[in-house]
């Protein structure tokens, strides 16, 4: 057996400048693996000697992420984002040309090791797809020309830093701005604000500090008072739960722990969203804002930032926006002068797992380990990172908490409707003239926003991603709200000339591919479904397989651990509600028909032969 | 039944069952006696609640029973057509994402899967076959590894990292291909520090960790689920007493 090196000097510097802290596992493997392109066993020993872990624990966690790879994996790795946008937008023929150019089978590494290509989850760039990733930085608004320019770059060794920029440019495709996109805060405002609703000082002791028996500080009258405006504006969470963030903010605030952590969740996972990644790059100080504020409620000294691996782009901007705060007072030790206000950010890349944006599963996965849902009870507001009180929050909240903090909960209230304060932004993408980010106030109808982003002819919506809903032509005056479609953001519009079987054959694959695995109905259930739509969609369907769908859907539904298996049916169930046709005109026999394709058992025979004429099939012909 | 008064009851299937306060609904209800039907569950351990056998239904909801708290009054629905329908699927599923050919399994009539699966009455796997490729692990020279029928209860992790303090197994990967690796970088058993009296050789419901050279020793026939359906035998390993935390490593 090959022995592993003793020392590795280069590993040595990144384990260093992390404290030899297995907590930050997931972050020094991405960035061990960076010269490589994967991590080879050896330093996954390595690893795992100098962090005082089991080898198989680094090894599992390794194993979890799709950016994380144990085998060679190519010195550039380039994914297309397969999201049905994109496929609309014609990614998996530029994945050919791409694969044609390169001289590279999809999903293998070239055998020169330059080079491999596959697919990955929505990258994010609907409103400028089909996008790609290559070793995790974006290239959108792809087509022939970049793609061909692309394999040139590639062949030429190019380091993707050193790419034109105008390849690499992201842009914010703003359409419509209310009170949040609209905001022209300056850096410390909402801090001061909330800092200006307690007393001078000494009156006003340390502000956010907690006692040594870390008891909240009740003679400090600031924090309070700015948690009874967030409560007031009746803010809920913008990631999809719709949770009232002031209660969460109290509860967390009320639980005793050794620390209070305030964490930003910008795993913006969802297929069709993008509006975080529009807030991150523009409104990156509004965000940090809100988090310093709530961390002032808390009494936190901690924050994270939660960014999701593929906004790699963006963790340079944010990481000198912190730089700048810091040297502006906004973070470090007595922020804005407030003495015992000590309050800091770090970042947190993930390394591409959709779970990872249920709340528990991304606080496992920022203390290191592979990202699997807790079992709750507890919640993170008493026992989240480290097992002690934890806020989690979508990027959308926090900046709309930083505007709460200087205008009141009031004022915010009174926007929006009843049970829905405030304004949503929107990620619009799909058949429409104008894809983009639009903020609304809440209970704008479908067909509004329809109209504003120049969709023509369109026959569905899917409202909130694929685990959100798909409504047809007949709703579209429902209304964007908590009360009638509550959405974490997603908007994407399906023309008349879509076939909704294919839109939900791809989220159901989607689910598949992210499903962490943990439970049972969701691991083994999610690829069932994948193996019925795909025999649907080979023209090989029957009524059995439909009453299987449901079946399988309904356990998932009943039965899973986390929201990611709950919610993975919902493409199937509204599709099959909505759009029946879809699947039933390609059913082959209204009863029975076997899954075991003896046509497609032939297909390694027919490949190693280099075979194709009728013969060497079984059946119809190809 | 020796029902102590003072303790909390919550209802299952229409039984009264006492529990102590930090009891799960699966541990009081072995405790009292009643099965739930369960695989990744072992009293020894912390329930995780990843197999999802055990759901049950209260106020409409469902939970894994062997995760859930037990709280006065509760409502627990377990034995009903829905859920052990659910069940049905659950096991199969299992079924279809391993290979198992129990006529050739050392572990057939002690095995788990097998004895809830005949309990519960499945019949056929009915749904499709996944048929995944997972080569066995013959390495070691006491102990063989038969990935094709693990279920990925985890209990073999949760022996070895805290019972035995070794950390012989753990898991890697994700959804369907998520899969059990050993301590080792040459990815071999006979390169870890297992021994045949690890905790973890034991706990093992299918028939993935076997010692080697021992097969059939006790004849098909005559072993534990040949003899009556593991529903009859709860009453055999109840009242299980919760062992105390997990001690830390070693």
């Amino acid at each position: 057996m090959k022995t592993t090196p003793e020392v590795l000097p280069e590993v040595d510097l990144i384990l260093d400048r992390y404290g030899r802290d297995p907590t930050a596992l997931v972050q020094i493997l991405r960035e061990v693996q960076e010269p490589a392109g994967w991590l080879p066993p050896a330093t996954i020993t390595y690893l795992a000697r100098r962090l005082g872990l089991p080898r198989a624990r680094v090894e599992g966690v390794a194993g979890f992420y799709s950016f994380l790879h144990l085998e060679p994996a190519g010195r550039y790795r380039v994914r297309f984002s397969d999201n049905i946008t994109d496929r609309m937008a014609g990614n998996l023929d530029l994945l050919d040309r791409l694969c044609t150019a390169l001289w590279v089978e999809r999903g293998k590494v070239s055998e020169d090791g330059l080079v491999s290509v596959d697919t990955t989850s929505c990258t994010g760039m609907c409103d400028q797809g089909p996008a790609l990733l290559v070793n995790g930085w974006a290239v959108p608004r792809l087509d022939a020309a970049r793609i061909d320019q692309i394999a040139e770059l590639i062949r030429d060794g190019q380091p993707v830093e050193s790419w034109p920029a105008e390849l690499l440019a992201v842009e914010d495709n703003i359409r419509r701005k209310d009170i949040l996109l609209g905001s022209e805060l300056q850096p410390g405002d909402a801090i001061r604000a909330a800092m200006a609703r307690g007393r001078q000082e000494p009156l006003e002791l340390a502000s956010n500090d907690r006692s040594w028996r870390e008891r909240i500080d009740t003679t400090s009258l600031g924090p309070t008072a700015t948690l009874e405006e967030i409560k007031r504006s009746n803010l809920r969470g913008r990631g999809g739960a719709g949770f009232t963030t002031g209660l969460k903010w109290e509860a967390c605030r009320n639980a005793v722990g050794q620390a209070h952590y305030v964490v930003c969740n910008a795993d913006e996972g969802e297929p069709g969203t993008f509006k975080d990644r529009v807030l991150l790059a523009g409104y990156g100080d509004l965000l940090f804002e809100g988090m310093t504020v709530c961390a002032y409620v808390l009494g936190a000294r901690q924050g994270f930032l939660y960014l999701r691996g593929e906004y790699r782009h963006l963790l340079a901007p944010l990481e000198a926006a912190l730089a700048r705060r810091r040297a502006d007072g906004l973070l470090g030790e007595n922020i804005c002068g407030q003495r015992g206000f000590h309050f800091d950010i770090d970042i947190h890349l993930g390394a591409g797992a959709y779970v990872c944006g249920e709340e528990s599963a991304l606080i496992e996965s920022l203390e290191g380990k592979r990202g699997i849902p807790r079992n709750r009870p507890p919640y993170p507001v008493t026992h989240g990172y480290l097992q002690q009180p934890t806020t989690v929050n979508n990027v959308e909240t926090y900046c709309a908490a930083a505007l709460i903090a200087i205008n009141g909960g009031a004022w915010y209230r009174n926007i929006g409707t009843a049970k829905s304060a405030g304004t949503k932004v929107l990620s619009v993408s799909g058949d429409c003239a104008r894809p983009g980010v639009y903020e609304y106030p809440f209970g704008v109808t479908v067909r509004q926003v329809l109209e504003d982003c120049g969709a023509r002819d369109a026959q569905a919506v899917q409202v909130s991603g694929p685990s959100g809903t798909c409504i047809d032509s007949g709703e579209f005056d429902r209304r964007i709200a908590f009360e009638d479609l509550p959405t974490a953001g997603a908007f994407m519009v399906f023309d008349g000339s879509r076939d909704m079987f294919e839109v939900a054959r791809n989220f159901v694959h989607f689910f598949a591919h992210e499903s962490c695995g943990f439970c049972t109905p969701c691991r083994v259930g999610t690829t069932l479904l994948c193996r019925l739509m795909d025999k649907i969609a080979r023209g090989k369907g029957s009524r059995h397989d439909i009453d299987q769908i449901y079946r399988v859907s309904r356990l998932l539904q009943a039965s899973s651990h986390c929201g990611l298996g709950h919610t993975s049916c919902n493409p199937l169930f509204d599709t099959l509600k909505r759009f029946r046709p879809a699947y039933e005109t390609r059913l082959e026999s209204l009863d029975f028909e076997p899954a075991f394709d003896l046509d497609g058992a032939l297909a390694r025979a027919r490949a190693v032969t280099g075979r194709d004429d009728p013969g060497a099939h079984i059946g119809e012909a190809p | 039944m020796n029902v102590d008064l003072q303790r909390p009851v919550f209802v299952l299937d229409g039984v009264d069952v006492p529990f102590t306060t930090g009891q799960t609904v699966m541990q009081a209800a072995l405790a009292a006696g009643h099965y739930i039907p369960h695989l990744c569950y072992h009293p020894e351990f912390k329930p995780h609640g990843s197999c999802k056998v055990c759901t049950v239904r209260v106020n409409g909801q469902t939970f894994a029973s062997c995760t859930l708290p037990a709280q006065p009054g509760m409502e627990v629905e377990s034995n009903t057509d829905e859920l052990n329908d659910k069940r049905r699927t659950l096991v199969q599923m299992l079924f279809v994402e391993g290979n198992h050919f129990c006529p050739g399994c050392e572990k057939s009539g002690n095995c788990l899967l097998q004895a809830v699966a005949y309990d519960l009455g499945v019949m056929s796997a009915e749904l499709d076959h996944l048929f995944p490729n997972r080569p066995i692990d013959a390495s070691h020279p006491d102990v063989l590894l038969e990935f094709n029928r693990c279920i990925l209860c985890e209990l073999c992790i949760r022996a070895s990292a805290e019972i035995d303090g070794k950390s012989v197994f753990a898991l890697s990967g994700r959804g369907i291909t998520k899969h059990l690796i050993v301590n080792a970088e040459s990815g071999r058993l006979a390169d870890t520090d297992i021994a045949l009296t690890d905790k973890a050789m034991e706990v093992c419901p299918v028939g993935v960790i076997l010692p080697k050279r021992v097969g059939f020793r006790v004849p098909i026939g005559q072993r534990r689920f040949d003899a009556s359906p593991i529903s009859a035998q709860a009453l055999e390993d109840a009242p299980r007493t919760p062992a105390p935390r997990a001690r830390g490593q070693a």
